[in-house]
């Protein structure tokens, strides 16, 4: 039982992790209508920045403290998410208006393999450190009651804990804020929104840029963890499930999404792989989203989808 | 104006291509390289790389094999066995034909194992590739000199045996290996199956999926299952991931054993501390920075300016294997000379010659700057392994220091695999064993 | 003026509907057709056959069927790589478990194996579309990756997953030397691409434009969602396992899953978008383009850096080609968002004017 429970809370917190990337999709899906293949390249980009910065940045400017760093790192990175927002923005959507789904997809493809090159060349292939004070060592609660205590992760509480507060923050940035009650009503419909005077393409920027700085905290906490190297961006595959799961359009369904394929993958490797050889967490993800999209298309929480002819 | 353009386009497209006609000189040994320095793999490949190339310089700054420059040319794999044949066909004819050919890679190597005896060049697969290629009687192209998977699994497992108080104590107990979902993973599997029947010990198998960025729920059932030891059949990001989430779930790093492609800076630079007490099994040495090869290559290549890669580097348990990989294929151009003509260019048929007839004594290695990182060489017609020992060292959170004596691989279990091996290969093949003449050859 | 269509009357039906109309055009195919069977094989080098020209024409081939589903029937497929595995390994299955088995034979059973896979995963298409079919075919193709990885039986028990095919030969003549391998795949990519062109401008061509084009109001008129869907993915992924099952017989030799994964479906994929979604030529384009950008880059990066004092490695030469392919795939995009093939058309367009202004 004790262990079950170390899986169920490995996975929700797996899952927590997922949800992070799969957010940046979601924000650009609902108020751009594109899905930004690009969104694993970004945190990967993002990623980099910070890491090759907070090396950097002591180097060019000679201050120490870590805290500082990576202070300064977090913000020069965010700084190139912008650029890399604006210039996205300017180069690709704003050309590519009006055209259907299947090209944006393709142009957001073309994008992920830009960055993906990009970023090597500036930033390096290697395996980049980055040290914002997570606790590495591992929580044994509960040992009283289960043998040999239940094994919590305290860097993937720690991670759950930002990410909490990444969401509620993004809830009440759309919520209370100008800026986010014009991105919903963008979401909403475009054409409304631009004739009461929202303007498109500065709204389009600010989504990129914010998906830019989810992609970032993403990236530092995935980076925290695994170390930044190209390989991050195939952890944004694992995202896409995922929003299919949750439904393309729902912040909670990116979320709750998460959690179920987190669980769902981590019980699966434990209980079904041994009898399957092992390894069968790469697609168990994709089979569960497929089972569910042949069930319910739209996905957990997403607007049905309506086809006009 | 689109002239101009067109006939800029035609300039530079002839300036690109006139590059490629660079003929021979007359006394060139060409070295293809390929090697990856970017993908899931980089971390490792790239000290490998430089390496290997700085040893090649290092033997041009000497004078060359008997006046013989050596030439070489990178090509970018990524790991990824088609790529590594498109390197391999479009290096293998230039600058007179390649001299041999070091993948670094299991899954390349099953590929150009095909294609290399037909286009007559020697293949070293040093410390990697099949284990049954030890075998010279049926793979007559295939050198994986000084270490093979078996050797590796069978040293980790007498080494581990020696922990326990002997071999016998291994009975019930229980080994884990998390390996690379891949050929270059799987190897080792036959020879851990063979030993855990001989004495008794549990294996369980955890196959870890490519690049390897996913592995809480191996870790989770390493938890669960409690092994007594973890062996460690990674490469790439796949190490670092490893011995973090080793860190995270709580398991002794000193319990873990990795394979020596598992067992350098860049798997546990990332996790510091948290790596200390993890051990690996090197293929004889390990990281030396202080062997006068080190020294002679901070002074004579990049002293000079012209190192490959930085200087801290160098002496690196990766940059060390590169450079010995080099050095045994220069080793073996040079024993193809003693027969063939010193001072001469040598083919890839002669240079298969003095692979297979490689006599590294210990003063020879000693001479090249190799003191008390190797043990002697050599190979012969029927073994082309030409040396089964290895070492184990541990991470002490800074640096790697060995801890254990020199282990030899049981030829008596490995052989017999071996012939199994190479003999199903065979008949599969339809190739017939070398006969004692052609040995001669 | 090179165009002239003057005098070239049709008298027949049968005359007007030739793949080629006009008479320059079945010149210039049957003397390339000439050029690609008699002279190159004697002019290209070894080189040149074995590492561009014999990729160019396999991967042609899976394009020409990625177009077929991607281009012509608008599902996106991320699977491709997944249904090349199926036609190698079922190919292989076949040549090594019954002695004797003819080298053609086993490739078009693996074609038929991949097409069983393919239209297993296709069924979704029914229900789901666009990126959501996407996802579905990443299913397959992570769900294939571990089949062959794990089921022994798949690989022959070879222990260590690696598998490989000896000499291959066809009616008697082996197919060793870089010339037989190229008349080889040429053989099979000439007689395949007949039958693509001739599929789409039929009448199931034209079902699978329609389930493209509106999807809903193609079956408002009657044409039956299934039936298309499914051909398409049934045929695509005929196409696509066989040039698996050539990629893995004939040019690698011996390989392992890795060698068809995610990587392989994007390339196949940039390739049809490259080279023109929905255009039989569009395929060729994009396949030529992918495989000589890398090549052509290695040889030119170096040199240009060399011009201006940059030491460019290898490694660079890799980013630089995934940067250029993301960008170019951006640039035909906005450009012309039926690829190269489109600008080859409207280049052929003025031709048949030029050199009169209108």
């Amino acid at each position: 039982m004790g262990f079950f429970l170390e899986t169920v809370i490995g996975g929700l917190m797996t899952g927590m992790l997922y949800s992070l990337v799969a957010l940046g999709f979601v924000l650009i899906f609902k108020a751009s209508g594109v899905f930004n293949f690009a969104q694993g390249a970004m945190v990967l980009f993002a990623a980099l920045a910070m890491a090759r910065f907070a090396e950097w940045i002591p180097q060019w400017t000679g201050l120490e403290g870590k805290f500082l760093n990576n202070a300064l790192a977090f913000v020069a990175a965010m700084v190139v998410m912008y650029l890399v927002a604006w210039l996205v923005e300017r180069l690709v959507l704003g050309k590519l208006v009006n055209q259907d789904g299947i090209t944006l997809l393709m142009a957001t493809l073309g994008i992920a393999y830009f960055l993906d090159g990009f970023g090597q060349t500036i930033f390096g292939s290697d395996i980049y450190k980055i040290d914002v004070g997570m606790p590495k060592e591992p929580l044994f609660l509960f040992d009283k009651v289960f043998p040999g205590g239940v094994l919590v992760n305290e860097e993937d509480l720690v991670a759950a804990g930002i990410a909490t507060a990444l969401v509620i923050g993004l809830a009440a940035f759309f919520q209370y804020t100008g800026t986010g009650r014009a991105l919903r009503a963008v979401a909403d419909d475009h054409q409304a929104a631009q004739s009461i005077g929202i303007p498109l393409k500065r709204i389009w920027v600010i989504v990129w840029t914010v998906a830019g700085f989810v992609g970032l905290v993403a990236g530092v906490i995935w980076g925290s963890k695994l170390g930044v190297q190209f390989s991050l961006s195939l952890v944004a595959l694992k995202a896409l499930p995922l929003v299919i799961l949750g439904g393309l359009t729902s912040v909670p369904g990116a979320i709750i999404g998460g959690l179920i394929l987190g669980v769902g993958e981590k019980l699966a490797e434990v209980y079904l792989g041994p009898h399957m050889g092992g390894g069968i967490e790469i697609w168990f993800a994709y089979v569960l989203a497929l089972v569910f999209l042949l069930i319910r298309p739209q996905g957990l929480f997403g607007e049905k989808i309506i086809d006009r002819v | 104006m689109k002239l101009k353009s067109l006939s800029l386009a035609v300039v530079l497209v002839a300036a690109g291509t006139a590059h490629t006609f660079v003929m021979a000189q007359a006394k060139e040994q060409f070295f293809p390289v390929l090697s990856y320095r970017t993908g899931p793999y980089a971390p490792n490949g790239i000290p490998w790389a430089n390496g290997y190339v700085d040893y090649l310089k290092l033997v041009n700054a000497r004078g060359g094999i008997n006046g013989v420059k050596l030439v070489f040319e990178e090509c970018e794999t990524g790991y990824d066995t088609a790529r590594s044949v498109e390197c391999y066909e479009r290096l293998k004819g230039k600058n007179g034909g390649a001299t041999l050919v070091q993948p670094l890679s299991t899954g390349a190597t099953f590929a150009l194992t095909e294609k290399a005896p037909g286009d007559k060049i020697p293949l070293i697969t040093a410390g990697y590739g099949r284990s049954e290629s030890q075998d010279g009687g049926i793979f007559k192209w295939n050198f994986p000199l000084i270490g093979t998977y078996w050797v590796a699994a069978d040293a980790l497992t007498q080494h581990i045996g020696k922990k326990e108080g002997g071999l016998d104590k291994l009975k019930g107990k229980k080994i884990a290996l998390i390996y690379h979902d891949s050929p270059y993973g799987k190897e080792p599997i036959p020879l851990l199956q063979q030993r855990a029947a001989m004495h008794g010990f549990e294996l369980q198998l955890l196959p870890v999926t490519a690049p390897g960025v996913e592995q809480k729920s191996t870790w989770l059932q390493v938890r669960q299952s409690r092994p007594d030891y973890v062996m460690l059949w990674g490469w790439g990001v796949m190490n670092s991931t490893a011995l973090k989430e080793a860190q995270a779930t709580g398991y002794p790093r000193e319990k873990m054993y990795g394979v020596w492609w598992a067992g350098a800076e860049p798997d546990v630079k990332d996790v510091g501390a948290g790596a200390k007490g993890y051990n690996a099994v090197t293929m004889q040495h390990g990281a030396e920075p202080n062997s006068k090869f080190v020294q002679d290559v901070l002074a004579m290549v990049h002293g000079k300016g012209q190192g490959t890669g930085a200087k801290e580097e160098v002496g690196s348990v990766l940059y060390m294997r590169g450079a010995i990989s080099a050095m045994l294929g220069v080793e073996g151009v040079r024993r193809a000379q003693e027969r063939y003509g010193k001072g001469k260019v040598m083919t890839g048929e002669q240079v298969r010659w003095g692979l297979e007839n490689l006599a590294l004594d210990q003063k020879k290695l000693d001479a090249l700057g190799f003191a008390g990182v190797m043990r002697p060489v050599s190979t012969s017609c029927v073994d082309h392994l030409g040396a089964n020992w290895a070492r184990v060292h541990t991470w002490d959170g800074a640096k790697w220091t060995f801890t254990s004596d020199w282990l030899q691989a049981d030829e008596q279990i490995i052989k017999p695999m071996v012939k199994q091996a190479a003999d199903k290969y065979a008949a599969e093949k339809k190739l017939t064993r070398r006969t004692p003449e052609d040995c001669q050859t | 003026m090179i165009y002239r269509e003057n005098g070239q009357f049709k008298t027949s039906y049968r005359a007007d509907q030739q793949i080629f109309p006009i008479l320059q055009d079945r010149i210039a195919v049957l003397a390339l057709l000439a050029i690609a069977f008699v002279v190159v094989p004697f002019a290209a080098s070894d080189y040149m056959l074995r590492a561009i020209l014999i990729p160019f024409l396999i991967l042609s081939l899976a394009a020409l069927g990625l177009n077929i589903l991607v281009g012509y029937c608008g599902q996106i497929s991320l699977g491709t790589g997944a249904f090349m595995a199926v036609g190698a390994y079922a190919a292989y299955n076949l040549q090594v478990r019954i002695e004797g088995m003819p080298l053609i034979l086993s490739m078009l059973f693996g074609g038929l194996c991949a097409t069983g896979v393919g239209v297993l995963f296709g069924i979704p298409s029914l229900r789901i579309k666009g990126l959501y079919l996407a996802v579905a075919t990443l299913a397959a193709q992570f769900f294939v990756d571990w089949a062959f990885l794990r089921i022994k039986w798949f690989t022959n028990n070879s222990a260590s997953g690696s598998v490989g095919v000896g000499s291959l030969d066809v009616f008697g003549y082996s197919i060793e030397t870089p010339v037989q391998k190229y008349l080889f795949c040429l053989a099979f990519l000439c007689v395949f691409a007949l039958l693509a062109k001739n599929l789409v401008r039929s009448a199931i061509g034209r079902e699978w434009m329609a389930m493209r084009d509106m999807d809903v109001a193609a079956s408002v008129i009657g044409i039956r969602p299934v039936y298309a869907k499914l051909t398409a993915f049934a045929v695509s992924s005929f196409y696509i396992g066989v040039s698996g099952a050539l990629l893995a017989f004939v040019y690698l030799g011996s390989w392992e899953p890795a060698a068809f994964n995610i990587n392989r479906s994007f390339d196949v994929l940039f390739m049809v978008i490259i080279g023109g979604l929905g255009s039989i030529m569009g395929s060729f384009f994009g396949a030529a383009f992918i495989i000589f950008l890398p090549i052509v880059l290695d040889q030119l990066l170096p040199v240009l850096g060399s011009m201006v004092g940059l030491n460019l490695g290898t490694a660079f030469v890799s980013h630089a080609v995934f940067m250029i392919w993301g960008a170019l795939i951006i640039f035909f995009l906005i450009v012309e968002p039926h690829g190269m093939a489109r600008l080859w058309s409207t280049a052929k367009e003025k031709l048949r004017l030029w050199p009169f202004p209108h």
